[in-house]
């Protein structure tokens, strides 16, 4: 449903500012949003002074300095550090990215970090993703086939296999379905931008055998029609894939298929 | 698993907040064309009412029509004349729009980009085109 103001639980208040450290001369500002599930109180938004002769230059580097330094209870995910895992997919400076891929300086100080937008907050930067995985797992993403399974592999020819670039790189951070205005409005029965393009990406399949009932499934004014082309999700995809051309694909097998 | 579910059973859990939104998203021309869609869409609506207006009052009579023509001469009329004008000509080119975007054809970054933009300076130019062409055939404002 469209609401357009945040929840009464929900709204931002001001927190504390904390000092920089002792010998930091060279620092960039932070505001860190805040939300601890055992102090009753509404999130806030930290800010913390960064040390940046002591840090690494992407933003991930400075929160586990802030971690390390200043807050040991600032809560976010992250693991690879290298743009691989999509753990640390959060909204730096207003847009959905990776904190491991994005430099400070590209971002404009104090820099925002907020988790990634209209998903219940599990602490801080850490948002509750299970109906994006149930969503994604509704699309049954592995490979449906009827006939005998070959005795080796499932072969593919080198063209066919090309169909799926650009779809199989996504790491599922989640940035992309996070930054759709219809998938906050709409994501109980819309399944935004990271399910849809990984719906492509077996509707594409060469090997599936399961095309039909892959497009009956997103037969529905929701699951696939709720795309209106504002493309938030192709500007916010950290790994440069183009999930609002996916979909347009999809839209156009559905009529494709009539003809 | 189990360590998680034990450790959320010490009391009952507070709701978890909604992270911000609209409030935070860095606005982008592509995310603001297409609110000008659907406003320009919803213009439309009260666009025909003033369509439907313009009808019965020449189908009424000469006194009809006149209360149309001072109401739409008075510059509120006017200015949601100018309005619809905008509204339908933008909605027209959004849909133009949409229709390349269903071909699955300029769908890349620049070309987003683009389409957005001469959606906007395009309807905006068309409009005032549109209006002076009107002036001129009405010989000038007035």
């Amino acid at each position: 449903m469209v609401e357009f103001t945040l929840p009464k639980n929900s709204k931002i208040t001001e927190g504390k500012a904390w000092p920089r450290t002792a010998h930091a001369t060279n620092v960039t500002e932070f505001k860190v949003y805040r939300w601890n599930p055992d102090d009753g109180q509404n999130p806030h938004v930290d800010t913390y002074q960064v040390d940046r002769d002591d840090c690494g230059p992407m933003v991930l580097d400075a929160l586990i300095w802030i971690k390390n330094n200043i807050d040991p209870t600032l809560t976010f995910r992250r693991s690879c550090r290298e743009g691989v895992c999509g753990s640390c997919a959060m909204n730096i400076d207003g847009s959905n990215t990776l904190a491991c891929t994005k430099a400070m300086d590209d971002a404009k100080a104090p820099l925002k970090i907020y988790p990634l937008p209209h998903q219940p907050v599990v602490k801080d930067l850490v948002p509750d993703l299970k109906n994006f995985y149930a969503q994604y797992g509704s699309i049954e993403p592995w490979l449906h086939t009827t006939t005998a399974t070959p005795e080796k592999e499932w072969k593919q020819s080198r063209e066919d296999r090309a169909k799926l670039d650009g779809m199989y790189e996504c790491i599922l951070c989640a940035c992309c379905s996070t930054s759709c205005p219809s998938y906050w409005w709409n994501s109980d029965r819309y399944l935004g931008p990271a399910a849809l393009l990984q719906a492509n990406r077996w509707v594409q399949d060469s090997r599936d055998e399961a095309t039909g009932e892959r497009l009956d499934n997103l037969e529905d004014p929701f699951r696939l029609y709720r795309c209106h082309t504002i493309m938030n999700c192709s500007k916010a995809c950290p790994k440069g894939l183009n999930p609002a051309k996916e979909i347009a694909t999809l839209k156009k097998a559905m009529v494709d298929r009539q003809a | 698993m189990a360590e998680l579910e034990a450790g959320a059973t010490k009391g009952p859990q507070r709701p978890r907040p909604l992270s911000p939104h609209l409030q935070i998203y860095k606005m982008s021309l592509t995310f603001v064309m297409s609110g000008f869609h659907r406003v320009t869409g919803f213009v439309l609506y009260f666009g025909i009412l003033l369509l439907a207006w313009w009808l019965i009052a020449a189908a009424s009579g000469p006194n009809a029509y006149a209360n149309f023509e001072w109401f739409m001469g008075s510059l509120i009329g006017r200015l949601m004349l100018l309005g619809y004008t905008w509204g339908l000509i933008h909605h027209s080119l959004g849909g133009i729009r949409h229709l390349i975007w269903d071909t699955s054809r300029g769908l890349e970054h620049a070309e987003r980009e683009l389409l957005a933009l001469a959606t906007i300076v395009g309807s905006i130019s068309l409009t005032l085109v549109v209006w002076v062409i009107g002036y001129l055939a009405m010989g000038g404002p007035r």
